[in-house]
């Protein structure tokens, strides 16, 4: 009372009293933990139960990470390690296997003084997917990320430059092809022309102007085989051709499979359904063994090139279908209100409809990606040396016999990292474009 | 053949309207599938006429003026849109529609655009105009439907009222030479349904052509010059709003009149 009144008046307070602080049991976390641990007698048990539970398992697991090797020359070593650091038989991992095979597990079977090509095609790959993910970055860079795909296999494949050069000529020819055709031919027409030329250009052109070329102007990297591509690498060269053809496939499949036209939706609904029905092995077997009864004999299609093919298509398929559920969620209105406003169907899907339907389905887009990437590990059965095939084949040498958990636990993180980055991606995106409810 | 439906159609003194045809609608039939929903309407609009077309639900009102922009197709009979005819021409149809305004009961705005981005992009993509004089003209109809002020806002954020209003700016953006209104006021609360009623009667009164789907009458006698009743697919009776409120012709439109004005 006292306190109350120190420089007031009576009946009118002032001076406040400060506040008290509230019972030590309902703050912070002793309040946590008493509301979701032990709030009533059958979570106190169950609590009880997974804490002893977590003990336990780290108990068994941590002893075997904290005491592990990290530098021997093959198991025998480790264990003489072991034996002569903590006794015995103790639990120890041996993650010697992944120091000593490091190069090997990312790069496969990559020449080592070329190691630097995909490092750097790895760093530009950074800079270039940054301005698709991130709005903040100036517009300027989607520039290089349109002419990464080039200098992306140049680098990882080498040979002369001016391959992917005159491939990105054939680009020029089908825009100029379409400028110069649409005022006196027509749109279709124009169309038309834009796709044969190039494509034209890119089978019979390409190939001998790049030799002759080579010869005037010898400029180029060394030329390595697809054979020699493994690991790590591997699997995310794949993962990420796969993912980055899949979209855009997919969103045409999927605007395919709702057009009136009869063709046009027929031939997209079958092949949806004819690739999605098919197990991917099978497919990537088709493109391993069978595809060469059917090419001309003596062309030599890069197994490498036919995988990403195949992925591509498998995951497009589901893609579509997934896009096509965010298309079906649309309210007929927004396609009307387009329509309204005299926009033609490509912009009214452009602008309208495809930026709603595609946030509506990021989750089974990412859903997707995920199950893409983590698919790149199949091609072991083709005889490709992904992750799996590598750890198979270390495990075989004589130094690394009998080793298992330490390979695998390592191909799984970088798998995680990777899954985990996609996912958390999502999330801020769809985060990102949350605009209120409709 | 479109006179007989001109003459029944007497001109409201109140408010002038030039002998300029906007729309000419000839015979027109539409079906779905075997359900025939619009029977031989014969409709001509004048430029700066104001019509209200009512009548019971599943009387074909909402799909006449559908067909005036193609969102539905009509299968016989002709449609003239603006001295263009209404055919599967896609160029022709991309025409008239942004020259037809249109505004829905659900508004159907863009949500995942702002106010501004809502109204400025048919202009910037459909006619072209530079965005910095697309922004200002957006303004400019935003000011006059009263929300400026939410123009950076999303359509999420806003109220029924406010995204209807928002609706009539984007669609006067493209300058349009005819508004259709589909039940514009149906899905809004009642106190939000005099504010968007207020924009279009002052949109009137500058003399844009109108077609209006409503089941407002106080707004029919204040704004229109024409009345269309509409039953089962025909257009049943036409005439100035004093006429056709206190004289109905048909027993239908009395019976429909009775139970609207009823209570």
């Amino acid at each position: 009372m006292s306190d109350t009144h120190a420089q007031t008046v009576a009946f009118v307070r002032e001076s406040m009293v400060p506040p008290a602080d509230p019972p030590l049991g309902e703050t912070g976390i002793f309040k946590w933990v008493r509301e979701n641990l032990f709030s009533s007698w059958l979570n106190v048990l169950l609590s009880v139960l997974s804490i002893a539970f977590v003990v336990w398992a780290l108990a068994h697991l941590l002893p075997w990470f904290l005491q592990s090797v990290w530098d021997a020359g093959s198991l025998t070593e480790c264990r003489e390690i072991r034996d002569a650091r903590y006794g015995e038989g103790a639990a120890s991992a041996c993650f010697a296997v992944i120091t000593e095979r490091w190069n090997q597990l990312l790069f496969g079977f990559y020449p080592p003084e070329h190691y630097w090509r995909p490092v750097l095609a790895f760093v530009l790959f950074l800079v270039a997917v940054s301005p698709v993910l991130f709005q903040g970055l100036p517009r300027r860079l989607l520039a290089f990320t349109a002419i990464y795909p080039f200098i992306g296999y140049w680098l990882l494949w080498g040979g002369t430059i001016w391959g992917p050069l005159l491939v990105i000529a054939g680009f020029v020819i089908g825009w100029g092809a379409f400028r110069l055709a649409e005022p006196r031919l027509g749109t279709l027409a124009a169309a038309i022309a834009a796709i044969l030329l190039p494509l034209a250009w890119w089978f019979f052109a390409v190939g001998p102007i790049a030799g002759d070329l080579a010869q005037i102007a010898p400029i180029g990297l060394v030329r390595i085989g697809s054979g020699d591509f493994g690991g790590f690498m591997l699997a995310f060269i794949i993962g990420v051709a796969g993912i980055a053809l899949s979209f855009p496939l997919g969103i045409l499949l999927a605007l395919g499979r709702q057009s009136h036209l009869f063709i046009i939706n027929k031939s997209c609904v079958g092949f949806i359904e004819i690739i999605r029905g098919v197990p991917l092995i099978v497919w990537l077997f088709t493109a391993s063994l069978l595809l060469n009864y059917f090419l001309p004999p003596g062309t030599n299609f890069d197994l490498m090139l036919r995988v990403i093919i195949m992925v591509t298509l498998f995951a497009a398929a589901y893609m579509a279908e997934v896009i096509r559920g965010g298309l079906a969620a649309l309210p007929r209105g927004q396609y009307e209100a387009a329509d309204a406003l005299g926009l033609d169907y490509w912009k009214a899907m452009r602008l309208i409809i495809l930026p709603q339907a595609l946030k509506i389905s990021i989750p089974g887009i990412v859903n997707t990606f995920i199950g893409l990437f983590k698919d790149t590990t199949l091609v072991v059965f083709i005889g490709l040396l992904d992750p799996i095939g590598l750890s198979n084949a270390i495990r075989a040498s004589t130094e690394w016999n009998g080793i298992y958990w330490e390979l695998f636990v390592f191909i799984g993180l970088l798998f995680w990292i990777c899954c985990f980055s996609m996912s958390r991606y999502s999330m801020y995106l769809e985060r990102k474009l949350e605009t209120g409810h409709r | 053949m479109t006179d007989a439906a001109i003459d029944t159609a007497p001109r409201s003194p109140r408010l002038s309207v030039s002998d300029e045809v906007a729309i000419s609608i000839q015979r027109m039939n539409k079906w779905y599938g075997a359900f025939h929903v619009l029977r031989d309407i014969d409709l001509t609009v004048y430029q700066g006429e104001r019509i209200v077309i009512c009548g019971p639900s599943g009387s074909g009102k909402s799909t006449l003026i559908r067909c005036i922009n193609r969102l539905e197709e009509h299968q016989k009979g002709k449609i003239i849109v603006d001295g263009t005819e209404l055919s599967s021409d896609l160029k022709n149809i991309d025409r008239i529609r942004s020259e037809v305004g249109m505004v829905f009961q659900h508004f159907n705005l863009f949500p995942h655009l702002t106010i501004l981005e809502n109204c400025t992009l048919a202009p910037i993509w459909v006619r072209k105009t530079p965005r910095r004089e697309a922004e200002a003209d957006a303004m400019h109809y935003l000011e006059k439907v009263k929300i400026p002020e939410q123009a950076h806002k999303y359509p999420g954020q806003l109220s029924g009222g406010q995204q209807q209003r928002v609706a009539i700016a984007r669609a006067l953006c493209m300058r349009p030479k005819i508004m259709l209104f589909d039940e514009p006021t149906s899905a809004l609360d009642p106190e939000m349904i005099k504010e968007v009623l207020d924009t279009m009667i002052e949109l009137a009164q500058e003399g844009m052509t109108m077609l209006v789907v409503t089941h407002e009458m106080g707004f029919a006698r204040q704004v229109a010059n024409r009345v269309i009743f509409m039953d089962q697919g025909q257009i049943v009776e036409q005439n100035e709003p004093e006429e056709f409120f206190n004289n109905p012709r048909s027993d239908r439109t009395k019976l429909f009149l009775s139970q609207i004005l009823g209570h």
